[in-house]
Formats: C-alpha cells, sequence, structure tokens
C-alpha cells in the first residue's frame, strides 16, 4: 500500500510541474497586453510603458514564471493585474462559492442517481428500469444552462420561490447560502445524475453476471440481498471514478452556470481574468484547478485500493 | 415535506422583508453588466469603474449634468485670463473628504500634477496635456496655466479622469476609495457588487437614498431574470434590447430609452489598399443600409449619423444624406475606382453585440457590391492589439465612446490612419478658439471634411437603454459620460 501511495504522489508531482510549464507559457503567448487593455484607445504609449513597469510586466517571462512557481509553494500566487489584490486572496473568496456549490450539486447528483441506478438494475427490462433510463437518456440529453433558464424562468420569475440569480452572501448564514445555491446546483446537478445513474445501472449488471454473485445465491442469499452484499460494492469502482471526474468538472465547468446565475464563483473570475487579460489570475486559477483534478484522482487511486484489494497487492 | 413548506414560509418572509426595506424608500439595488477592475478612476479606462463612482463617490471642479452640460463642480466659480491661458478656480468652502479631511487647492493641485506626472497611469492622460503649472494660490484658490488656450478645458476636467482625490488617501484608492461625493464607499465583494452609503456631511444638496448596490449581471439572459423576477430595482445599460417591448407592456417597470457619445462606426484602415483611395471609402459610404443596421442589430434602438459626433449635441450636423444607401451607385464608383469586379478585405468584431450583429449585417450588405468581407471575431485585448496598436485590419466596427471626440481624426497615426493636414489645422484652431458661435461653426466644418472624405463609414449613435420600476424616478435617460448619478434619484411615494 506505501509503495502504492508513493508512485501515485511521483506521478502527481510531476503531473503538476509540467501543468504549471504549459499553462504560464500557453496563456503568455496568447496576444494581449493587460497594460493597454486597462488603459483603453486613449492612453499614450509612455503611460502604458509607466503602468507596465508597475505591473512588473517588463520582468522577462522566465523570471516571472520562476517567481510565479516559487510563490505558489509557499501559497503565495502573486497580485491580479486588474484588481490589485492578491490572487491567492480573491481566490479563497471565491471559492466560499464555488465549492459548496459543486459539494451540494455533487450530492444531489450522487443522491439522485445512485437510488435510479440501482433501482434500473434490479428491475433490468421492466417498466421502471425502461423509465429511469428514458429519463437519464433526456438529462444527458439537455443543455444543463438551458434547463437553468428554465428553472429560473418557473421558480424565479413566475413562482417566484428563489431569487433570479445572485449569492446571498455568507453573513446571511447557511439556509440563505444554501437557498441561493439551490436552483444552480438542481442545473448542475442533473445531467450529472443522468450520467452517473446509466453508470450505476450498468456497472451492476455486469458484476451480477460474476460467479460470485450465482455463488451467493447458491448459498441460499435472496436477490436484494447478494445486490446489497455483493453486488453494490463491487460495482463502485466505476461509479466512483465517474464521481472524482465529476467533482472536478463541478468545480470548474461551473462557468455557465455561473454567469447564468450570476454567481461570484471561481468559474465567473476566469471569465473575466481571461477578457481582461488578467494573465496571472488565469494562470493561478487554471493551476488551482488542474491541481484539485490531480488531488482528485490521486484520492480515488487510493480509494480504489480501499475498495479493491487487488490493486494494493499487485503494485 | 414539512421542511419544504417551512422553507416555503422562510422564502415568502424574506420577500416580505425585501419588499418592506423598498417600502422604506431609502434603498435601491442598481445593476449593470461589467464590473470594475478595481475603483480608482484615474488610472483605468473602463468605464465601469465611472459607472459606479462618478459624481456619487468621486467629483472633480467641473462635472457634466445629464443633459450633457458642463457645471461647476467643487470648483464655486472661475476666471478665465484674456488671453485664454490663465484659469484660476475659486472652490467650495468646507467640502470635506469621506475620511473627515478637508478638500483644498492643495488636493487639487496634487490631483492635477499627479495625472500629469512623467509616471502618471491615468488613461486620458492627453487632456492635462497643456497644463504647464498648477499652483495653490490659498487654501480656496487655485491657478492653472497652460501653454495655448484650450476652448475644451472646463470640458476635460469634467471627465472622471480628472476627479479630486487625496493624497492621504492615494494609495487605498484602488480597493477603498475616498472621494467628496454624496455617497461614501461601504463594501464591494469581488464578482457581485459594491454597496455605497449616503455621506450625512456633504457639502452640497445631499442624496435621497440612504443605501446603494451595485450587482453586476453580465449575461443578457440572467439581466432579464434579475429584472423580472424584481431582484434588481434598476438595470442600467440593459443589454437585452430585444427584451424591451416586454418591459415596456408591463406596469411594473418603466424603460428609459436615451442617447450616448459612442459613435459606432465602420472604422476603414484608411493607409491600406484600395481604402487609400476615396472613391473606395465613398462606395463603402454608400453601400451600408444603416437603418437596416440598426433595426436589425439593435432591434430599433440607435440613431443613424453621418459623420462622427453626437446627434443630440447642439454643434452636430446631419449628414446621413451624402452617404445615403444607394447600392448601385456604390457599385459605379467601385467600377470607376478601378475594382468593377469588387475585391476581398478583412473585418474585425471586438465582442459588443453591436459589432457582432451589425458586422453580419454588413458583410452582407456589402456583398450586394462585391466586396467580399472574411469576418474574424477577436476578443478586446486582441483588438487593442491587433486592429488598435497594430493597424493589421481593412476594416473594423468599433463605438467611440468618449465624448467630444472628434479630434481624434486629427491624429494621423490613430488605428484608421487619417491624415489631412487641412483637417489637423482646422483643430488646432478649434482648441485655441473659446468664442461659443465661432467653436460651433468649427466643429460644423471638422463635421462635413470628414464626412466628404468619407474617412469612415458612419453607422449610427448609440442607444443608452435602462429599465427600472416603475417607482424609481431621477435616473439619467442619456449618458453623455459614462456615469449613473444616483444623487438625485429616489422612489416615488
Amino acid at each position: 500500500m506505501i509503495r502504492y501511495t508513493l508512485k501515485r504522489f511521483l506521478s502527481l508531482c510531476i503531473s503538476l510541474a509540467v501543468a504549471s510549464l504549459l499553462i504560464f507559457f500557453v496563456i503568455e503567448i496568447a496576444p494581449g497586453d493587460p497594460a493597454s487593455f486597462m488603459l483603453g484607445i486613449n492612453a499614450q504609449p509612455d503611460t502604458v510603458a509607466a503602468l507596465r513597469a508597475e505591473l512588473g510586466l517588463d520582468i522577462p517571462k522566465l523570471e516571472r514564471y520562476l517567481a510565479w512557481t516559487q510563490g505558489m509553494l509557499t501559497g503565495d500566487f502573486g497580485m491580479s493585474y486588474t484588481y490589485r489584490t492578491p490572487v491567492s486572496q480573491m481566490v479563497a473568496d471565491r471559492l466560499w462559492v464555488s465549492l459548496p456549490l459543486a459539494l451540494f450539486a455533487l450530492a444531489l447528483s450522487t443522491l439522485i442517481a445512485l437510488p435510479a441506478g440501482i433501482y434500473a438494475a434490479a428491475r433490468r427490462g421492466q417498466t421502471g428500469d425502461v423509465a429511469v433510463m428514458s429519463a437519464t437518456q433526456l438529462g444527458v440529453a439537455i443543455p444543463n444552462f438551458w434547463f437553468a433558464m428554465m428553472l429560473v424562468l418557473i421558480f424565479a420569475i413566475k413562482l417566484r420561490w428563489f431569487a433570479g440569480g445572485g449569492f446571498a452572501g455568507w453573513d446571511k448564514g447557511l439556509g440563505a447560502v444554501m437557498w441561493s445555491l439551490t436552483l444552480p446546483a438542481i442545473s448542475l446537478a442533473l445531467p450529472q445524475a443522468a450520467i452517473l445513474a446509466r453508470v450505476m445501472r450498468s456497472a451492476l449488471l455486469d458484476v451480477m453476471n460474476e460467479d460470485f454473485m450465482r455463488t451467493a445465491r447458491a448459498k441460499g442469499l435472496t436477490t436484494t440481498q447478494t445486490l446489497w452484499k455483493h453486488g453494490l460494492r463491487n460495482a463502485l469502482i466505476p461509479v466512483l471514478t465517474i464521481i472524482g471526474l465529476q467533482f472536478s468538472f463541478l468545480l470548474a465547468g461551473g462557468i455557465i452556470i455561473e454567469q447564468v446565475f450570476y454567481l461570484p464563483g471561481l468559474g465567473r473570475l476566469v471569465f473575466q481574468a481571461i477578457s481582461a487579460r488578467d494573465l496571472i489570475v488565469v494562470e493561478s486559477v487554471v493551476m488551482l484547478l488542474v491541481f484539485a483534478v490531480i488531488v482528485v484522482n490521486f484520492a480515488v487511486d487510493l480509494a480504489y485500493a480501499a475498495v479493491d484489494p487487488r490493486l494494493r497487492a499487485r503494485t | 415535506m414539512k421542511h419544504f413548506v417551512s422553507r416555503l414560509a422562510l422564502a415568502s418572509a424574506l420577500s416580505v422583508a425585501g419588499f418592506a426595506a423598498h417600502a422604506a424608500n431609502t434603498d435601491i439595488t442598481v445593476a449593470m453588466q461589467l464590473e470594475p477592475p478595481h475603483l480608482d478612476p484615474t488610472s483605468a479606462a473602463a468605464g465601469a469603474i465611472d459607472s459606479v463612482l462618478y459624481s456619487n463617490v468621486f467629483e472633480g471642479l467641473t462635472r457634466f449634468m445629464g443633459d450633457g452640460s458642463v457645471v461647476a463642480g467643487l470648483a464655486k466659480s472661475w476666471d478665465i485670463s484674456d488671453d485664454g491661458l490663465v484659469y484660476t478656480f475659486i472652490l467650495h468652502d468646507n467640502v470635506l473628504f469621506h475620511d473627515g479631511s478637508t478638500m483644498d487647492a492643495e488636493d487639487v493641485q496634487f490631483s492635477l500634477n499627479r495625472a500629469r506626472a512623467d509616471d502618471s497611469t491615468n488613461a486620458q492622460k492627453a487632456l492635462f496635456a497643456g497644463i504647464t503649472d498648477v499652483s495653490a494660490l490659498d487654501a480656496a484658490t487655485v491657478v492653472v496655466t497652460l501653454d495655448a488656450p484650450n476652448g475644451n478645458f472646463l470640458f476635460n476636467l469634467a471627465w472622471g479622469d480628472a476627479i479630486i482625490v487625496a493624497p492621504e488617501s492615494i494609495d487605498g484608492i484602488k480597493q477603498a476609495p475616498i472621494g467628496t461625493g454624496a455617497f461614501k464607499f461601504a463594501n464591494w465583494v469581488q464578482g457581485d457588487k459594491i454597496e455605497l452609503t449616503r455621506n450625512d456631511a456633504y457639502w452640497g444638496t445631499p442624496a435621497v437614498l440612504e443605501n446603494v448596490t451595485f450587482k453586476f449581471i453580465s449575461d443578457p439572459t440572467a439581466a432579464f431574470a434579475s429584472v423580472m423576477a424584481e431582484d434588481v430595482d434598476a438595470f442600467v445599460g440593459f443589454p437585452a434590447p430585444e427584451n424591451l417591448p416586454q418591459f415596456e407592456a408591463d406596469p411594473r417597470f418603466q424603460v428609459l430609452v436615451g442617447s450616448t457619445e459612442g459613435e459606432t462606426i465602420l472604422s476603414t484602415n484608411n493607409k491600406m489598399p484600395p481604402f487609400d483611395n476615396v472613391k473606395v471609402r465613398e462606395a463603402l459610404a454608400h453601400a451600408i443600409d444603416r437603418q437596416a443596421i440598426v433595426d436589425g442589430a439593435m432591434f430599433g434602438y440607435g440613431t443613424p449619423i453621418g459623420t462622427h459626433f453626437a446627434p443630440h449635441n447642439p454643434a452636430y450636423v446631419d449628414l446621413t444624406g451624402s452617404s445615403a444607401y444607394d447600392p448601385e451607385l456604390a457599385k459605379k464608383l467601385l467600377a470607376e475606382a478601378g475594382f468593377a469586379d469588387g475585391f476581398e478585405t478583412t473585418l474585425h468584431l471586438p465582442p459588443p453585440s453591436y459589432a457582432r450583429r451589425g458586422g453580419e449585417i454588413i458583410a452582407a450588405q456589402l456583398a450586394q457590391v462585391g466586396i467580399k468581407v472574411q469576418i474574424t471575431n477577436v476578443e478586446w485585448a486582441q483588438w487593442l492589439e491587433t486592429v488598435f496598436r497594430g493597424k493589421d485590419f481593412g476594416l473594423t466596427i468599433v463605438s467611440h465612446t468618449e465624448p467630444m471626440d472628434i479630434g481624434i481624426y486629427a491624429n494621423p497615426e490613430y488605428y484608421f490612419q487619417y491624415d489631412n493636414p487641412a483637417f489637423q489645422e482646422l483643430m488646432t484652431n478649434l482648441n485655441a478658439t473659446t468664442d461659443p458661435e465661432a467653436r460651433t461653426a468649427l466643429m460644423g466644418d471638422a463635421q462635413r471634411m470628414i464626412s466628404s472624405d468619407f474617412v469612415n463609414g458612419y453607422l449610427f449613435q448609440l442607444a443608452q437603454l435602462s429599465v427600472a420600476k416603475a417607482g424609481v424616478q431621477g435616473l439619467w435617460t442619456n449618458a453623455p459620460t459614462q456615469a449613473t448619478d444616483l444623487t438625485a434619484v429616489s422612489w416615488a411615494d
């Protein structure tokens, strides 16, 4: 188990180093100067030069890359060009919106998907299965931003149960925060739930054909008992993989939903920063998301090993 | 289920509380599309900074009113020497900054010198270029000396880039602005909102509103939902003109349609063949159906223009007739210029919908006369680099939103590269003229000159579109500068 963990950890470090290099130089090569963008079309060249000096943009790229990576190791992501506040503080502020949203959506999607998938698998070929599968087909097909707009139209404009968007703010309490994140979380969760339910169902069906399931039945367990005691545990590996991928997607992929509900989250920060060529913010947030994805994958790898002892033995 | 019901009760209690707050008629939530990058109007071009802070938090020596006129601000009065070179400003007494310090002549001296300094990062540094000296005679008197007479000087001082700041608070201005206005900065949740509160120690007429919240909603669909769900009280610069008839028909709302300083033009690279040929540019002008563009791209909001000047300005000359839509004439002119079979060129389109939607229509109209246009969509940063600075373009569409900016045609280095010594001389004369009537005549000449040279394709004046709840009164309908002046806004009873 220790060797397995170390090996995974080493690959995590290499991935991060390569990612930082790629992110920094790809973003820096893209055309557009942050100082010219800030000062607009009437600015004089000497003014732009003065601002570039103030922002430290006249320092060579390689030097800036080294300073950036060194800073990140100590948690210092540098200073935003446009906002002029530390990037780490901005990211932390935005995480207080994006993280609860992602967790809320993930919880919703898992709570809906797992029972639905198990139910469908248990009733394979029957009406219940067909109904769940048709619903998931629809869930996969509907784009989440469209679904979000429909939710706003019905629950915010017609019924007036929710606000049409915006974030309540933590000073209003947990209840208000969850309330303001409900519609965004539902719109993020449903397409994910549809995918997850399908994976859950097929994973469970695969397992049901295994020899050990027949053995379990033969030693006198009922169908339901076999499903819960032996089937589920073995079907969880592909499901965990998908949950891991979905979490990173929910954290990074909230950009459109955050626009639709005008939530001050990470996605919106990246969106604003890209259009303002606030390069250091884009680089740092993308790096952070890469970090999150890699760490989640690392955690999922470890979870595999916990669920499936064969993986531990093999490496 | 019980939980659900209690949630519902909570929600309705919340909405009742929200309603009660409005019943007190002292708070307002105003939405706009773009969030300011920081809160210093004197070191960035972003209009969003002025949209939140101009007149509300910061004031200059002079200021714009909603009708575009320039009136006294922090300066009570002024005296101009006979040669037009020396301006003596008398400041209002008892003006306090929001941190309690006094605003006096030294603050004015500091602000103007900071804006024109060598290391200044003022986006409109050219406004202060003619100043040779700023001195504080006493606490309430400032003397500004210019190197040449400048008929625009009082106008220039009204810009958001010329507001008065204090040396004591300048370091924190980007996050916590300290001004002299009727509202004080209270709080900024980045990505979400900015809150202001009333300044009870204000030197002038105090504001009626007590608390102001600016919300930033960039997505047009979300903008529509936020107003419809009554999450915001007003949306200034509403981004979805197609939805306005729906608000007009709804008694809960009012729609304000005004004008801006934004001349939307089909900018033409005057140095790049074949556009260096005036006949080709004239053909271009006649190939464009302005009204079709206003109707198709802006849902009918916008006034067609025939030159680079705002139609609401008293000095405006209507020259739309000299470049009327006439595709046959355009074809004839192209043939005379040697392009009977037309030619190919590029059209760079920045993100705003006037450009993206208008560009598609213009490309179709130009195709009618044989000009094949290759459309490239660009982000603003890329537009600035390739089009504006690199001058690597044939055509582009952009709205020039600075007030009274016909002077850009006197700069041969400006991205559309119009180089006409006669026009440059005209501008020099205009700057040196202070007599209002003579100025109006010169401005008319300038408009005619660029119109008959067909420098750019003049499309339309960008409209200012706002939606507000029916009870909101005192909002600016026009946008003579990018500002959301709330100092005179109140709720009807």
